[in-house]
């Protein structure tokens, strides 16, 4: 039985030195310093890899598939993401990159730029239906799909009810795969090529659906070098890129609004910048948008924790490469065999998670909301971050939930001690003559 | 409109509108909870935000999120309605064993005519806040849409109290 959370991102406390610099960038307020050591919540975080970024220690590390699990199958096929193609320094084509996975032991290179073509589709059918929710809010990140499950739960029936270019890409990949060469599909291993932590959760822990057709992930940081090496070998020039330029931009933002081809559409990067916006949709006042695109990471996947390359080099890398690739959509009957054949819509609901909630039973709730706003008010309201907690107002929560106590804020404590020695001052004042030095005055 | 709102217009209030929300609270419901924000006018550096702390604390007490999505625009809504109308009022959220309250009370110059405010895209609004990409006359319709129940008081050159009640 998998655990109930599952995260790719966690913290190596050898490294950790209890700074703030985690807790204070977490979207989620997913992350408090106890004991001197970061602890993530695990209910709350959404492996969006903030903290990766942030920690100058390199304490929070997200846990991907080592290049050597995929010998665990008999077929391995790999699943590049489009943002592993503008890693790369000089690169003439697509397919010496795609070619070189192969020279590193897979069997079969899949594009996952391929599956993002067909999503396309499907999700400009999904965007045809006259009576869905506006915005409809894009799936492709699942950092953001949590963030919703966690922040916005109202907005859940926004979100676009289409598997990921991933899992499209994983279960074409095998199907082909396991007809082309009459092999067993329980024989093929299908391993993704991640620039995100978030990606390797949702292998294990799937949003929409039971389980996942991807066998594991391996970090793009892992295999860069190694690609590297082989791309100095001459070309064998394999023809292996088959994706569209619009599937290859999604590994940037607004690459997927892009594709769909239509005008009125809004697309943000970096999680900052996706939550203000995400707030306005819950407010209503984005509802003539026809579709929102938020990407945790800035400048979309290409700017996620497990890149090599700066993001902005890669984003830029990687519109020159589409401008050299064909820009035709795949074949209906291409779309309608995934429709038949393959899990394409997200069957499970996206569940909210309501870890924000203080109580289950309203009056209890209540009280302790009351109590909450009013240990904030008397905190000194710094928001340092001394205490462990992100915010005071984070601190005053901890505490109603019973984690915390008034006396982890510096300043309270200060205070406390303060006035402690106050009273010992004046309790001293009160013993006038010590009883010692009684006896030395009767002497003398 | 519904009856309430239309009790609300039978003639002046005794005190001025600015009276803190109890007054018009009878006694028939427990308030379990109650916040007061200030809301100043004409500031729209800050408008929305007294309404984003609401929508967070009817999350954070686990309120279903349809209704506090639907509370969250009504409230946004109202709040704005007394940066760009009033001459400055305040925002309070009460919370009953059944019923989420959201009261605005501002002094300012009060709606003449109900029934036109009420109407999608009649507006009032100053040059400035139409500069500003307010005014388009769907903050009180969408206050309606949202709610359970709105009941407006107000009185020409003294101010507004807007009641707002979403049952659960």
């Amino acid at each position: 039985m998998m655990r109930e959370y599952y995260h790719s991102v966690t913290l190596n406390k050898d490294k950790c030195k209890g700074c703030t610099n985690c807790i204070k960038g977490c979207p989620t307020e997913a992350i408090r310093v106890r004991d001197g050591k970061a602890r993530i919540i695990d209910e709350r975080c959404i492996d969006c890899g903030e903290c990766i970024r942030v920690c100058p220690y390199h304490a929070k590390v997200a846990v991907t598939d080592p290049l050597s699990r995929i010998n665990e199958f008999k077929y391995k096929i790999a699943l590049p993401a489009p943002a592993l193609l503008g890693q790369f320094k000089n690169l003439k084509n697509c397919d010496r990159v795609l070619v070189a996975l192969k020279q590193l032991g897979f069997d079969y290179v899949y594009e996952v730029a391929k599956g993002a073509d067909i999503v396309t589709q499907l999700i400009k059918e999904k965007l045809a239906i006259s009576d869905i929710k506006k915005p409809l809010i894009s799936s492709a990140c699942p950092a953001i799909v949590r963030l919703i499950q966690v922040r916005f739960p109202n907005l859940l029936d926004h979100m676009v009810r289409v598997e990921s270019p991933m899992e499209i890409a994983a279960q074409m990949a095998k199907d082909e795969f396991s007809r082309k060469y009459k092999v067993p599909r329980e024989q093929i291993g299908a391993f993704f090529i991640t620039p995100c932590a978030a990606k390797m959760t949702s292998i294990r822990n799937p949003i929409g659906n039971e389980i996942s057709h991807v066998d594991g992930a391996i970090s793009i940081l892992d295999i860069y070098g190694p690609i590297s090496s082989f791309l100095k070998v001459p070309d064998n020039t394999e023809q292996l890129q088959k994706a569209s330029s619009a599937g290859l931009s999604w590994a940037i933002s607004n690459g997927e609004s892009q594709s769909l081809g239509i005008d009125n559409y809004l697309a943000v990067d970096g999680i900052s910048n996706v939550i203000p916006v995400l707030e306005e949709i819950e407010n209503n006042k984005m509802s003539d948008l026809d579709f929102f695109e938020g990407l945790s990471c800035s400048g979309g996947c290409v700017g996620g924790p497990l890149t090599f390359e700066n993001g902005y080099v890669a984003k830029n890398r990687i519109r020159i490469l589409a401008k050299g690739i064909h820009n035709s959509p795949p074949k209906a009957s291409e779309v309608e065999y995934v429709k038949e054949n393959m899990d394409w819509v997200l069957q499970k609901n996206i569940m909210e998670k309501p870890v924000l909630k203080l109580d289950e039973d309203i009056v209890l709730a209540i009280q302790k909301m009351e109590a909450l706003e009013r240990i904030n008010k008397e905190l000194p309201g710094l928001d340092c971050g001394s205490c462990g907690s992100p915010s005071c107002r984070t601190l005053a929560e901890d505490i109603v939930r019973g984690n915390a106590s008034k006396l982890d804020c510096v300043f309270e404590l200060r205070e406390k001690v303060k006035m402690l020695a106050k009273e010992m001052i004046e309790l001293s004042d009160k013993m006038s003559v010590g009883r010692e030095e009684k006896k030395d005055n009767e002497k003398a | 409109m519904n009856s309430d709102s239309n009790k609300g217009l039978q003639g002046p209030q005794e005190t001025p509108p600015t009276t803190p929300a109890a007054k018009h609270e009878s006694s028939e419901t427990q308030v379990l909870m109650k916040h007061v924000f200030p809301v100043e006018a004409d500031d729209f550096t800050s408008a929305g935000e007294a309404s984003g702390k609401i929508k967070n604390i009817l999350k954070q007490l686990g309120i279903d999120s349809q209704l506090v999505r639907r509370a969250a625009i009504a409230c946004y809504e109202a709040e704005l309605n007394l940066v760009i109308h009033s001459w400055g009022g305040q925002l309070t959220l009460l919370l009953t064993p059944h019923e989420i309250k959201i009261v605005t009370e501002d002094t300012g110059p009060g709606i003449p005519d109900v029934d036109m405010a009420m109407k999608e895209g009649y507006s009032t609004a100053s040059e400035r806040a139409r500069e500003l990409g307010f005014g388009a006359g769907m903050g009180l319709p969408n206050i309606q849409r949202n709610a359970s129940r709105v009941e407006i008081y107000s009185v020409v050159g003294q101010g507004t109290t807007l009641k707002i009640t979403f049952g659960f």
